[in-house]
């Protein structure tokens, strides 16, 4: 298993080998020790590798991956798995800001807490966050599900399209067209595969709620306004 | 004897004039905001107030059709393996798929690469007809990140991360439910038919550090072989063009306040920015004194629209301009061959602005099949072509008329102001004097 020491090689090594995969290596394993915080760490993967982060990473770790299951030992900055596309993201420890960010695909699960505006914008990628999540979370949330087994912080789902939200803990506000909704069997399996997925089994489904969007905001109306 | 008071001319009065007028009663029946397409269309210091001084005994020009005048330019050569080589220093600048038709982003593809130029994408990924017909693509990173993904940025062959536009320097996008195609919604993974909004800001970072990091992970992703480009609009055009250096940028694109938009509300067109003019020399004067002008290019846009504005905008020192209302004219935007069914929408051939709505009789702006039908992309195409080609004919001919054997040679010493305003603006002196305002004596 090829590795690589982020404290004497430099990242451009590590994301150029990732990206060669195929092309001038068949590797399928690879792993990252001492990365100190370093940012864009194991982006723009595009072929089904594993990859082992020993340690905390700095922003966008796995950014715009694609196929690859990336595991992060550790905690990670802001926009870890921004823009994924398809494959896995685990981060053990805990996520600073936007994680998930514009996600189209794929599966990231936070083993810790995540901050704010986790999901911001996601675009069909699955989130599942065992800890809590921060203010501004799944903020104009277009596909997809964002599960937080703890508690959720203020303006949850603000301006919310067509991505779905299921919290087990408390939420300390709902944003702007976001309310709650009821849970449906096909809602309750959907919840199931998730949980599954991620490894959890202390959890169940019957447990959270449901929130997605109301769509009042969908076409412009002067009466709405003040819901701006 | 009974005086008779003569009638007097009935007086309009300058600060309600007609469009105020109607601007207040449209306002009082819908409850709304205007919203329009285009860009700033009330009058600003302009190149248009500006004069080129041509050679004299001091200075020799070159001869038309016989000396040489170059108009190539590289873009992006100070950290990517692969910079933007350009044979005219005009692109065509960022408009989407969604805003436009396919046969219209077609036809830009088409006339930029008979040119020898590049297109943009816009705010709504990229689509097969630009990709497949623009030689040299320039992909938008935006905001909203709709159809944004790595496959895309990876046969791109630039990235332009914006961060703003000149017709709204901190306004997101807007793009209303009648132009929510099922195409289009597919691409931005939107409900069909839904007011999109795009946001004002990007999601995952703020500030020019977080610009840094983002910048270096777009690096990483396409292996650092793509020029990274950031465009502002027009605010704070020294200190954007300074942090968009220090954020690692290989090119700033700057848009002034006549820089067109699919759509926003009228009072943040015409009353948000700066105009193009006011720009420029900010800009590069972050750049000189960075010691990274020539370096880091700078790209100028927001009402281009001949020869002149080009010789211009590169005597001031930019390194390439940008445009966008103006090629969309040069496929067929507002024709007076359509003056039948503009007069039907309530306008008139060359003012028509309501691009949201979807309806545009010439095809362009809109996602109705049958309007876009009307937009051949060969022939639009080679119009585009044909245009640039004089613009940069029109370009050629003043810079050899100053002596000088590449566009880029044109300097501010070329340069006369034909207002106080623009003097001041563009740095150059006052038509007759060597006054300019701020700068030399009174």
């Amino acid at each position: 298993m090829p590795t690589f020491d982020l404290a004497s090689v430099p990242l451009r090594d590590l994301n150029q080998a990732l990206h060669s995969v195929g092309a001038g290596t068949n590797e399928s394993d690879f792993e990252v020790i001492n990365p100190r915080g370093a940012h864009a760490v194991a982006v723009g993967i595009d072929k089904p590798v594993h990859v082992d982060v020993h340690g905390s990473v700095g922003y966008y770790c796995a950014g715009m991956n694609a196929e690859a299951t990336v595991t992060v030992h550790g905690s990670v900055g802001p926009g870890v798995a921004e823009n994924m596309m398809s494959g896995t993201v685990v981060v053990k420890g805990d996520a600073s800001q936007y994680a998930g960010a514009t996600g189209h695909g794929g599966l990231l699960v936070i083993e810790g807490n995540a901050s704010s505006r986790c999901g911001i914008s996601m675009k069909g990628i699955d989130i599942v966050v065992k800890g809590n999540i921060g203010h501004m979370s799944a903020f104009m949330a277009q596909a997809g599900n964002l599960v937080v087994l703890g508690d959720a912080g203020d303006a949850l789902g603000d301006s919310l399209y067509e991505a779905k939200l299921f919290v087990r803990g408390e939420v300390k506000s709902l944003g702007a067209d976001c309310v709650k909704k009821k849970m449906r069997p096909k809602h309750l399996a959907l919840l199931a595969d998730l949980l599954a997925k991620a490894g959890i089994t202390d959890a169940k489904p019957e447990e959270f709620t449901r929130y997605g969007s109301a769509r009042t905001l969908y076409n412009f109306n002067i009466d709405n306004v003040d819901a701006y | 004897m009974t005086y008779k008071n003569p009638p007097t001319t009935p007086r309009q009065s300058a600060t309600f004039d007609d469009y105020t007028l109607s601007e207040i009663r449209r306002a009082a029946a819908t409850g709304i905001y205007d919203i329009r397409g285009a860009g700033a269309k009330r009058k600003v210091p302009h190149f248009d107030d500006l004069l080129f001084l041509g050679a004299s005994i001091s200075r020799y020009p070159l001869e038309g059709y016989r000396e040489a005048c170059g108009t190539n330019v590289v873009l992006g050569a100070r950290h990517a393996k692969k910079p933007i080589e350009l044979k005219i220093p005009i692109t065509i600048a960022g408009m989407s798929f969604g805003s436009l038709s396919g046969p219209a982003k077609e036809a830009l593809g088409r006339g930029a690469t008979l040119a020898g130029t590049s297109t943009t994408t816009g705010d709504g990924g990229m689509t097969e007809e630009e990709r497949g017909h623009s030689e040299i693509l320039v992909y938008q990173y935006l905001p909203s990140r709709y159809g944004m993904n790595p496959h895309d940025l990876r046969r791109a062959d630039a990235i332009e991360v914006v961060v703003g536009q000149g017709a709204k320097p901190g306004g997101g996008g807007m793009l209303l439910g009648q132009k929510i195609s099922d195409r289009v919604a597919e691409m931005r993974t939107l409900p069909q038919g839904i007011d999109q909004r795009s946001a004002c800001r990007h999601p995952d970072w703020t500030g020019p550090d977080d610009l840094e990091i983002k910048i270096q992970e777009l690096r990483e992703i396409t292996d650092w072989e793509k020029p990274i480009y950031v465009k502002v609009g027009g605010a704070r055009p020294y200190y954007d063009t300074a942090l968009a250096v220090k954020s690692g940028a290989d090119v700033v694109v700057l848009d002034g306040m006549q820089g067109g938009t699919a759509a926003t509300q009228e009072v943040f067109i015409e009353n948000v920015g700066l105009p193009t003019l006011a720009c420029i020399r900010p800009a590069v004067q972050a750049l000189q004194d960075l010691g990274m002008h020539r370096k880091v290019q700078l790209v100028i846009s927001g009402g281009v629209r001949n020869g002149a504005d080009v010789a211009k905008a590169l005597a001031l020192g930019a390194d390439a301009v940008s445009i966008g209302t103006a090629a969309l004219v040069a496929i067929g935007d507002n024709d007076p061959r359509w003056e039948e069914e503009y007069r039907a929408l309530g306008t008139t051939a060359g003012a028509y602005d309501d691009w949201h709505e979807g309806r545009d009789p010439a095809g362009i702006s809109t996602q109705d099949p049958e309007l876009m039908k009307r937009v051949d992309p060969v022939a639009a195409g080679r119009r585009l072509a044909n245009y640039l080609k004089v613009m940069t004919l029109e370009a050629q001919t003043i810079a050899r008329a100053c002596g000088k054997n590449h566009v880029h040679n044109l300097e501010p010493e070329d340069l006369c102001a034909l207002s106080i305003e623009a003097s001041a603006m563009a740095g150059v002196p006052l038509a007759g004097t060597d006054w300019i305002p701020g700068k030399t004596g009174l």
